[in-house]
């Protein structure tokens, strides 16, 4: 059953040719040719003439590769991770909520960079956890690609469980209550009512934390190092081309950026069209 | 009928647009009446640089009051990209000729560049040794994570000329990208040992030792220094350049760690 569906909120008259109001149009406009302008700008700015040569060297691939990996494994586990957390602090009152709520949202503020300064204190070889999980485990994240991972999904995060509380809150709690009254456990109401109710809000946060997770260099870098083919993603790439050629690294970004809008779309096709 | 508010709107961001533009102009203080130096200088310097300039900044406007010097430490080859893509600014210090060279051969320095300094490399280890290196080859011993700069900045192409020299293969755990973040992972403790400057390890002796080698003396980068062509306050450009070459100035420097050149 898809309640969501049913519970679409009669459809504001999107088909009324209306006048678009000024105020609303003059802003809007201008915001996204802020956004689009600087796309345009790498656009206008590469050198197409040498694009093919500068894709055929061999980092290229093997940054995409790296980065398209790391920022989906991320993802998951953001979705693992983030979705319960979401509804914890949407569904459950505890002592300390807003609080928790506020410490959610860290990675948004801090600096990437000092992010990954944190992660390698706790995480670092002598970090407050590093060492026992080496000793223990003889798991060490710094330097690796499950580092990688680890910097991308705690920036990444943050945008998915926000994403998802608020889709929570805003979710219809009478369907959940009505599954309560029919004997439905928490668990039973959560997979099988809950989730299905705030499933579009689920689907934007996890590409916001995808997006995110591609672009992210800051706790990357600081965390997991540079090193290609292990901990080199493609903003890295883009980074270090350019100290040297801004031919290169505007090549990258394009790739970068091109494939990152296909992917998205094509998940949007999949997913968020319904017959 | 719709297509008439987006012109509107389209015009309006014209007319808009460059008015945003003017805001900001630093480094424009009001101009000096006669030829002493007023204003703000803005210096563009590389991260090696980070404590002796500021020093010599501080220095700067104690001996011109009034003036303020305000610095953009960053890695040289990010600067020079900066300056060539009209970044405002009065001096660039590069930490290697190759980096300046980008800068003076994009006609954006006002002449030839001076060199001020000259750095080479030390090995920095975490505070005690904890893997007990002693020279370059230890570097390559199975256990030990060594941090270099990436080949892209001019700490890693020294790197890269004294390893050659040395005839030392290494493979790193990382290629920082600059000498400023291989040589925090030394100070986490997170790898054994980082090729950096001498300054640098000398600006960080909490936590950090440097152990010297001499396939350094192979890899020596000379620093220069210019005044950039669209500076905003050029005398105060000049007259900060040469505070930088005084004596005064190489003392400065050379209690850093950098060597007169």
């Amino acid at each position: 059953m898809h309640p969501g569906q049913q519970v679409a909120v009669g459809s504001p008259g999107r088909r009324q040719r209306q006048r678009v109001p000024l105020p609303l149009l003059l802003p809007a406009v201008a915001g996204l040719l802020f956004l689009v302008l600087p796309l345009a700008g790498l656009v206008i700015r590469a050198p197409w003439s040498s694009l093919p040569q500068r894709l055929a060297e061999p980092g290229v691939l093997t940054a995409l590769r790296l980065s398209v990996q790391t920022a989906t494994v991320a993802t998951l586990l953001c979705l693992a991770l983030g979705v319960p957390l979401a509804w914890l602090l949407a569904r459950v009152d505890f002592p300390g909520r807003r609080l928790v709520r506020a410490l959610v949202t860290v990675p948004l503020v801090l600096p990437p960079v000092v992010g990954g300064v944190a992660l390698l204190l706790v995480f670092g070889r002598g970090g407050l956890l590093g060492g026992w999980l080496d000793a223990t485990f003889g798991v060490t994240l710094p330097f690796t690609t499950p580092g990688v991972v680890a910097a991308e999904a705690f920036v990444a995060m943050p945008f998915l469980v926000i994403a998802v509380e608020g889709a929570l809150r805003g979710a219809d709690v009478r369907y959940e209550e009505a599954a309560a009254t029919l004997g439905a456990g928490r668990w039973t109401t959560f997979t099988h009512v809950t989730l299905p109710l705030i499933a579009p809000g689920v689907v934007a946060g996890t590409v916001l934390c995808w997006a995110r997770a591609l672009g992210e260099f800051g706790a990357t870098i600081t965390f997991a190092g540079n090193y290609p083919g292990r901990t080199q993603t493609m903003p890295l790439a883009v980074y270090l081309a350019l100290e040297t050629d801004l031919d290169t690294a505007i090549v990258l970004s394009l790739v970068l950026l091109a494939v990152s809008v296909t992917i998205l779309v094509a998940l949007r096709d999949r997913w968020l069209t319904r017959p | 009928m719709r297509a008439r508010p987006l012109l509107a709107t389209l015009a309006a961001l014209a007319l808009l647009v460059p008015a945003g533009c003017r805001a900001a102009a630093p480094g424009t203080g009001p101009r000096p009446a006669g030829s002493g130096v007023t204003g703000t200088v803005t210096v563009l310097a590389a991260a090696s640089l980070t404590e002796s300039f500021t020093r010599l900044g501080r220095d700067f406007e104690t001996a011109h009051p009034g003036v303020r010097v305000t610095f953009n430490f960053a890695g040289s080859s990010a600067l020079a990209t900066q300056i060539n893509q009209g970044a405002p600014a009065d001096v660039f210090a590069a930490a290697n000729p190759a980096t300046m060279r980008t800068v003076t051969d994009a006609g954006n320095a006002t002449g030839p560049a001076a060199t001020f300094a000259r750095n080479q490399l030390v090995i920095a280890v975490p505070e005690g040794n904890p893997a007990r290196v002693t020279a370059l080859a230890d570097l390559t011993r199975p256990g030990v994570k060594v941090a270099l700069c990436a080949e892209q900045v001019p700490c890693g192409a020294a790197a890269q000329a004294a390893l050659g020299a040395a005839g030392v293969a290494l493979t790193p755990v990382t290629w920082e990208r600059d000498v400023r973040a291989a040589l925090s992972k030394v100070k986490l403790g997170e790898v054994d040992a980082a090729l950096v400057y001498r300054t640098d390890a000398a600006a960080a002796t909490a936590d950090v030792d440097a152990v010297e080698f001499p396939e350094s003396a192979r890899a020596v980068n000379d620093y220069p220094i210019t005044v950039l062509r669209d500076a905003g306050n050029p005398t105060g450009a000049q007259a900060f350049v040469a505070h930088v070459l005084s004596d005064a100035g190489r003392r400065v420097l050379s209690d850093a760690g950098f060597q007169a050149p």
